[in-house]
């Protein structure tokens, strides 16, 4: 670590820390709301260049022409990133900067360890806390990266499907007990041990990195894609963890508040996103969900046979035209077929027409939380509209037509009535309560769960087969002949 | 300042932040997301200390690419966070 030589004194750059952490708060507390929510990301902003700044100023290290250009650089590549994502990639977005957080996290206590070593010599002895933070900032740091890396790679269709292997658990936990160990030598030193291991820090520092980074790989690998909402949330959390334990080798306070802070919010959300699907975190991280069991398409074609009705957008039309409350239903498919506007259109015509029309969204729709409503948001839809699932599941009754599109597993009423379906207790939207259900879709196949659907085949549901934007903008089209 | 004093913020942040968080409407989710992951970037200032230090070619070198990435995720995600939460707090017809 660089030596306090500038000419701000520790007092100021302590009460600047204290400044950034009051304002980090306010801020997430201005994400309460949406009409703060923008002003409080602001006052976190403001809150980072107020500790960055005060760093630089009192350890006077903004010299090294290195620095800067390290920092234009980190600006152009953040910037250009986030003012040229489109909407549909925002997730593997997230996901990225989510890693690199933590694969910053991972070099710094590296290169703390290798400066300290560097200075104290081969034979002396580091402090256990400050080589205990560093194997966890290591570990953590390493594993948000790589992992933060295939789920980007994932959701931005550059890697294939999950994969899957014989002994896969027995490989993950080997892998993380090399990390784990490699860990404990830095912490309990050779000469405690005797000569058996690494004699240097760095070096098994780098042998911890390395296994940290393998096993973020296999962690991320075998997880699908409708998953995602819960790995993003938990890398979120990782990365802020990585920031913390990055604080105590740094002994730096607001490291650690923030942090701490970040790894709060990302598990909160973690939590939120796996009660949603009624799983475990480690069934997700682990489990095998959505492998088709054998004779699977056999049953779903026998529930099906003769018993699905399609329509046609004229068809909805009618329907939409005698209803006075209309629900829209939305799921990765529309994000996918970038529907939103389409459907925020024909929701804004409904409405002009005296039709009552909000969206009914579940937690774990689309790749990662939230996703369904920022794109709602993008096509100008209030968020008044937009309702969570316990808000709308009681309105359905009163419901004339709910148009699903894109959505499966989130709709499906076997969550309720099947025990022994993989998706048995899952907090489902109640749509086949409304008097008539369309249902957007390609085609009948199943959805991440790989099972059948039973709302497909109820009297009250229509089938509108086709691409989520072509089907809603034909509904459209269709409702603007006839006003 | 000690290891025990470090904790003690880490647990009392801890509490802090599940109080704000759980407040936050699923409307959110996203932007809260990329706005929190923009404060983990505050490692910035770590990369800053051991890249500004100079002590060896090697911890230069990882400072560096550690500053690279810290200001990426910090810029990247205040930025895209702030674009997301302009459409939230816009009317219709705005």
């Amino acid at each position: 670590m660089a030596a306090p030589t500038g000419w701000l004194p520790e007092s100021v750059l302590q009460l600047a820390y204290l400044g950034a952490a009051t304002l980090f708060v306010l801020g997430l507390r201005g994400m309460t709301h949406p009409r703060t929510a923008a002003r409080g990301n602001l006052l976190s902003a403001a809150g980072m260049v107020l500790a960055v700044g005060a760093t630089v100023l009192r350890f006077e290290v903004l010299s090294p022409l290195v620095l800067l250009a390290a920092l234009l650089v980190g600006v152009a590549v953040g910037a250009w990133l986030a003012v040229t994502v489109e909407t549909t990639q925002l997730p593997q977005l997230v996901g990225l900067f989510n890693g690199f957080g933590g694969g910053a996290s991972a070099l710094v206590a590296g290169a703390e360890l290798v400066d300290r070593f560097g200075a104290a010599g081969a034979a002396s002895v580091l402090p256990y806390d400050v080589t205990g933070a560093a194997a966890l900032a290591g570990i953590v740091g390493a594993v948000t990266f790589w992992g933060s890396l295939v789920a980007a790679g994932r959701l931005h269709g550059v890697l294939g499907d999950p994969v899957r292997y014989a002994g896969e658990q027995a490989v993950k936990l080997a892998v993380l007990l090399v990390a784990v160990l490699a860990g404990l030598a830095l912490v309990v030193r050779p000469g405690a041990l005797g000569a058996a291991l690494p004699v240097d820090w760095a070096p098994t520092y780098w042998v911890l990195v390395v296994a940290a980074s393998v096993l973020g790989v296999l962690f991320v690998a075998p997880i699908g894609g409708a998953d995602m909402p819960v790995v993003i949330a938990l890398l979120n959390a990782c990365s802020g963890l990585a920031a913390a334990t990055t604080g105590f080798v740094l002994d730096n306070s607001v490291l650690v508040i923030a942090g701490t802070l970040v790894g709060a919010s990302g598990l909160i959300l973690t939590r939120i996103m796996c009660r949603s699907m009624n799983r475990s975190l480690a069934n997700v991280v682990f489990g095998r969900f959505g492998d088709s069991t054998p004779g699977a398409g056999d049953r779903a074609a026998a529930l099906y046979e003769g018993n699905v009705m399609s329509t046609s957008p004229e068809e909805v039309e009618i329907l939409l035209d005698a209803a006075r409350r209309v629900v829209i239903v939305p799921g990765y498919g529309m994000a996918v077929g970038q529907a939103q506007h389409a459907v925020a259109e024909l929701a804004e015509r409904l409405e002009a027409s005296g039709v009552e029309v909000e969206f009914g969204i579940h937690p774990v729709a689309g790749r990662m939380p939230g996703h369904m409503n920022v794109l709602l948001a993008e096509a100008n839809v209030p968020y008044e509209k937009m309702r969570e699932l316990s808000e709308i599941n009681p309105t359905f009754p009163q419901t004339d037509v709910v148009i699903v599109t894109g959505a499966n597993d989130v709709v499906n009423p076997a969550a309720l009535t099947d025990e022994s379906s993989p998706i048995a207790g899952m907090p489902v939207l109640h749509v086949w309560e409304a008097g008539t259900v369309v249902v957007n879709k390609r085609s009948l196949s199943p959805g991440y769960a790989g099972i059948p659907n039973p709302l497909f085949t109820r009297d009250n549901t229509y089938m509108l087969f086709g691409d989520a934007k072509e089907s809603m903008q034909a509904v459209l089209d269709e409702y603007d002949r006839t006003h | 300042m000690t290891f025990v004093e470090n904790l003690t913020l880490f647990v009392l942040a801890g509490f802090v932040g599940y109080e704000v968080i759980t407040k936050v409407p699923a409307n959110l989710h996203t932007p809260l997301i990329a706005g929190a992951n923009a404060i983990s970037g505050i490692t910035l200032i770590g990369s800053v200390l051991v890249a500004g230090a100079g002590a060896s070619t090697l911890a230069t070198l990882l400072g560096f690419l550690a500053v690279v990435m810290a200001t990426a995720n910090v810029v990247g995600g205040y930025l895209v966070s702030h674009l997301m939460l302009r459409n939230f707090g816009r009317r219709r017809g705005d």
